[in-house]
Parts: C-alpha cells; sequence; structure tokens
C-alpha cells in the first residue's frame, strides 16, 4: 500500500504538487491519471525518495522510501523509460542493481525472460528500441519480485500485443495482493487495466475513487437513449415532464435531465411501448476530460473545428 | 496468481539482504568494467604510463651525447622514467568525472538511487572501487615504466636501482597522486553533475590555473604557487626534494589530499541533498 499525505513540491515559485493525499491500496491496479505538467511524475518521484518533498510525507507499506533496508525487494519502480546508462548491456545494468541487495544471477536471467528480452541481453542498451527500453525498465522493476510496483508511463512505445503483455502482467501482481500503481496517457489502456483511480490537476487531488465510481459520476447527467414503438408520442409526454428531447437520425430518442428510472415510468403511465431504454455511459476519456478540464496545464486557445 | 504474475514471482528463493556498502561495491565493480569507456580510459593511462617513460628515455638516450654538463646534471633517472604520468593523469581524470556525470548524463542515477534509497554508499563505492583501481594498475605501470626506462639508461650508464633513494617512494608517489586526482574528478563529476562542466572544472584547476597564477607579481606568485593543486600534489611522484613544508614531498601530497577530502564532502552533502 502507497500512503501520500500532504504532500507538497515547490520549484522556486512554481508549485509542481501542492497538498496532495491519496492512497493507492494493496490488490488492486491504481491508475494515476493528470494532464501534462499536472504533476504526475513529480509525485511519483517524491514517493520513491528521489526528490524531496517541500512539505508532507509518503509511505510505502508503512515506511518511507529512504528507509527501506532491500528497497528492491519492496518497490519495483520504473520513472522514464531511459534510467539506464546507454552504454552498458541489459544484463550488466541488472546485474549491477541486483547486486546492491544480494539478488543472484539466476534472477537476473528469470526477469530477461519474462520481458522476452533473453536474446538481446548481452546487448547495448544504446541500440535497444524504445519498446525494448520499456521491456528492461520493467525487468528492472521486477528484480526483487516487489510487493509493491510504481511505473510510469509504462505503455508509452510497446506495440499493441506489448500493451496486451504489461496489462495482463500488472492485473496479474493486483491478483497476487500487490500494489501496482501506474501512469499513463492511454485512457482506454487505463480503462481496461486500472480498478482505483488518483487523479490529479494542476499539482492537486482531483479524485480519488473507483474506476466505476469515477465513470459513472461523470455520467450523471448523460443523456439517456430512447426508441419507443410511438417517438413523437413518447417525446411529446418526456417534454411535459421537463426533459430535453431530440431525435437522432436512426428515428431514437436522445433524452436529457430525466433519469432512465423516470422516462421508463413516463412511458408505462402512458402505456407506450419502449424498444430499447440505454443510459448512455461516458468513457474515462470523457469523464476525464470533463473533469480536468478546468486544469489543464497548457491549454490550446481554440480547438479547430474537425 | 495468473501465469504471467507466477512468472513474475521469484522462483528461486533468496534469504533477503540488506543493502550494504560490500554489495554496493560489488556493484560498481561490475558498473566499471561493464563500459567500453572505462576498458579505453583504463588502457590509455596504462599505455601513456609505461610508454612515455620508455619513449622519453630511449631518445633522451639517443641524444646523450649531444647534452652540454648542465642538460646532463639536470637529468634525473627517476623522475624521467615515471613521467608517464603527466599524460595519464588526463585519461585517469576525465574517466573519474565520467564515473558518477555519466550516470546524471543518461538517467542511470534514478536506477542507482532507487536501489541505494541512503545515496552515500553509492559515492563512498564508487570512490574506493575507482580509486583502488587506478591505484593498482598504475603502480604496476610506473614499476613496469621505471624498471623499462633503467635499462635504456644502462647505455650511458645513468640507470639507478629501485633500493636507490627515493626510487620506490617515487614510484609510488606516481601512483598516490593519480589516486588522489581519481578521487578528486570523481569529487567534481558528484558535485558539477555534467560531464563537459567537471572535466572543464578539472582542467581549469589543475592546468590553466597555474598559468593564471603565473601572471601575478612574483612575490605573489611564489607564495601561492605550491598551493596549487598541480605543483602540490606532483611533490611526491618526484625523487627531487624542492623544500620544506608545503614544498616538501609529503607536506604538498597532504595539501592535495586535502582539497581531495574537501571535494568529497561538498559532494556528499550535495547529493545527499540534492533532487535527483
Amino acid at each position: 500500500m502507497i500512503e501520500v499525505n500532504g504532500l507538497t513540491k515547490h520549484y522556486g515559485a512554481k508549485v509542481a504538487v501542492q497538498d496532495l493525499s491519496f492512497t493507492a491500496p494493496a490488490g488492486v491496479v491504481t491508475g494515476f491519471l493528470g494532464p501534462n505538467g499536472a504533476g504526475k511524475s513529480t509525485t511519483m518521484r517524491l514517493i520513491l525518495g528521489l526528490d524531496r518533498p517541500t512539505a508532507g510525507s509518503s509511505t510505502i507499506n508503512g515506511k518511507a522510501y529512504a528507509d527501506l533496508t532491500s528497497p528492491l525487494r519492496e518497490v519495483g519502480a520504473m520513472l522514464e523509460a531511459r534510467a539506464i546508462h546507454t552504454g552498458r548491456s541489459g544484463y550488466n545494468h541488472l546485474l549491477a542493481l541486483a547486486q546492491t541487495q544480494g539478488i543472484g544471477r539466476s534472477r537476473v536471467d528469470e526477469v530477461l525472460d519474462i520481458v522476452g528480452l533473453k536474446d538481446v541481453a548481452k546487448k547495448r542498451v544504446g541500440g535497444f528500441s524504445m519498446g525494448m527500453g520499456q521491456r528492461l525498465g520493467i525487468a528492472a522493476a521486477l528484480l526483487g519480485d516487489p510487493r509493491v510496483v510504481v511505473l510510469d508511463e509504462p505503455a508509452n512505445g510497446l506495440d499493441p500485443e506489448g500493451i496486451r503483455w504489461i496489462r495482463n502482467l500488472l492485473k496479474g501482481l493486483a491478483d497476487d495482493g500487490r500494489t501496482v500503481f501506474l501512469s499513463s496517457h492511454l485512457m482506454s489502456e487505463m480503462q481496461q487495466t486500472a480498478d482505483h483511480l488518483v487523479v490529479i490537476g494542476k499539482g492537486r487531488l482531483i479524485a480519488d475513487t473507483t474506476m466505476a465510481a469515477f465513470v459513472a459520476q461523470a455520467s450523471g447527467d448523460a443523456p439517456v437513449r430512447v426508441r419507443a414503438a410511438d417517438p413523437t408520442a413518447l417525446a411529446e409526454k418526456l417534454r411535459t415532464a421537463q426533459a430535453t428531447v431530440e431525435t437522432t437520425a436512426d428515428g431514437a430518442l436522445q433524452v436529457l435531465g430525466l433519469k432512465s428510472e423516470r422516462i421508463g415510468e413516463i412511458a408505462a403511465a402512458a402505456r407506450l411501448v419502449l424498444h430499447e431504454l440505454t443510459p448512455l455511459q461516458v468513457s474515462l476519456e470523457e469523464a476525464f476530460m470533463d473533469v480536468t478540464h478546468e486544469s489543464v496545464e497548457y491549454q490550446t486557445d481554440k480547438v479547430p473545428a474537425a | 496468481m495468473s501465469a504471467l504474475a507466477e512468472n513474475a514471482a521469484m522462483r528461486s528463493v533468496e534469504p533477503a539482504a540488506d543493502v550494504t556498502l560490500a554489495r554496493v561495491i560489488r556493484s560498481e565493480w561490475t558498473k566499471l568494467w561493464s563500459l567500453r569507456s572505462t576498458r579505453w580510459s583504463l588502457f590509455i593511462a596504462v599505455l601513456a604510463q609505461i610508454g612515455i617513460g620508455l619513449l622519453f628515455a630511449a631518445i633522451t638516450m639517443a641524444h646523450w651525447n649531444q647534452l652540454n654538463f648542465f642538460q646532463r646534471l639536470a637529468f634525473h633517472s627517476i623522475d624521467r622514467s615515471v613521467a608517464g604520468y603527466h599524460l595519464a593523469q588526463l585519461a585517469i581524470g576525465v574517466l573519474g568525472v565520467l564515473v558518477i556525470s555519466g550516470e546524471y548524463g543518461t538517467g542511470q542515477i534514478r536506477s542507482s538511487l532507487l536501489a541505494v534509497p541512503k545515496r552515500l554508499p553509492v559515492l563512498w563505492a564508487k570512490l574506493i572501487v575507482f580509486a583502488a583501481v587506478t591505484f593498482v594498475l598504475i603502480l604496476i605501470s610506473a614499476l613496469i615504466g621505471f624498471f623499462g626506462a633503467q635499462a635504456i639508461f644502462t647505455q650511458h650508464h645513468v640507470n639507478v636501482a629501485i633500493g636507490a633513494p627515493n626510487a620506490l617512494r617515487t614510484v609510488i608517489g606516481a601512483a598516490l597522486y593519480l589516486t588522489a586526482t581519481a578521487v578528486i574528478c570523481t569529487a567534481l563529476g558528484t558535485i558539477i553533475r555534467s560531464t563537459a562542466g567537471a572535466i572543464s572544472a578539472y582542467v581549469g584547476l589543475l592546468f590553466v590555473l597555474p598559468g593564471v597564477v603565473a601572471l601575478l607579481p612574483t612575490s605573489i606568485d611564489n607564495s601561492i604557487s605550491p598551493y596549487l593543486p598541480i605543483n602540490a600534489g606532483t611533490t611526491v611522484a618526484s625523487a627531487i626534494n624542492t623544500g620544506s613544508g608545503v614544498s616538501s614531498t609529503w607536506g604538498g601530497f597532504a595539501v592535495y589530499c586535502g582539497y581531495a577530502a574537501l571535494l568529497v564532502v561538498i559532494a556528499a552533502v550535495l547529493l545527499k541533498r540534492r533532487d535527483a
């Protein structure tokens, strides 16, 4: 479990993270979302003891990162993909990390095998593609068989097969009772992977909730799609109930301002036949855009017409 | 547990082992030798330390008959045989900087500090490994250079034995000077973090500063000059004892070690305090 309490980081006058508190529980995948410049990477660096917080603290399984006596066994982290000396082979990079806490060579071979880099293990990292670099970063994170995994944009540079691979890997780790904390720009990917969400904007917490609740909340005033045997009559009844009704191209009604339950009741009272009654859910992407709209750091003035 | 997660788990169960200085030293040993730049720099340092002494010995012997009395008097068999350190120090200095600045340049430092969050063991291990490698390699090279050069000096019977006064001390001194230089450069690399910046600082302090100080009025120059890093550091690598105090063999080297210690302290404080 990762606990963040009142974490604050200022770089000079610039506020990167402000009074941030949240929890990433064990046994689930926690997605960490925010627009560019929201402070995701800074927060991860603070959790991992690379940056010193201006105020506040964070703990991993109850301990500050700097107090971990065998950190790679407790936390596996991948920050930016290339935190690796390009002149060294992948094998030697992992070996040097493993040796700091007495992890054996057999484990180095094992993680290279897990991420599929066995054949290029002795090649210099400088010649790696982005996807290979990413896999090596993941291998380093798995080296100590840690209880907590922290990954910054793990899907970056991976092909679709690689993305599916990492999704299954992370879900498997969470099912095993581990804490998985990851950031990603890929909303559809996050929607498929994460169970819990922490959303930040301009360094502040926007939401700390489950994926289902986050999407449901944003879907609260989403329209309901209705198809009826007599759409004109139904539209008439719904408008009387203060709803906004539009007819879509395929003849269905798009109803705003009434819940699906209420629409069903109105139809039943008027003895009108319904063919379809669907509350439209927004995607994570739409929910995210909606919630973070105010806190986008680098906003374009106008969205060009499509 | 899914098949993938089962794979990810550690199959070979190992007893938990904490981060210790000895383990970080082993890690830094692996890091040092797994880079091409290390092997090249050390090869050049060894080649320079042995080769320059032998080359100059051969040239001097070939021109011995043209040298006048005073030139022959100024000739020193011991100092001449270890002269290779003048060139070897550049290779050692650059590598000393790269040992840490290479990590900052590539982002590797963050991987290193994630594994060793106390941070200081990384610096101690780098200093210990690189200083030990430098001392051993340069000592062996200086010994080879000494015996090789003396063999050449037999042509005009100006050779000395390793048992001669100051001979062994000078050979060891060359290795000590380069070892302290290694420490200074790794500390500079830690403080400045950029390769170009740290190498500039090293070259500036060691080789440019004396030229600037020489422009000062003689009385000031004379009082500052012995304290300049290169003048203080090289007293131990010369059989000719030029003076007392800071100009003496061990006095000068002690000043040089003082500079090294000061830079290491600054490097340690900054490494511990700064954001990585």
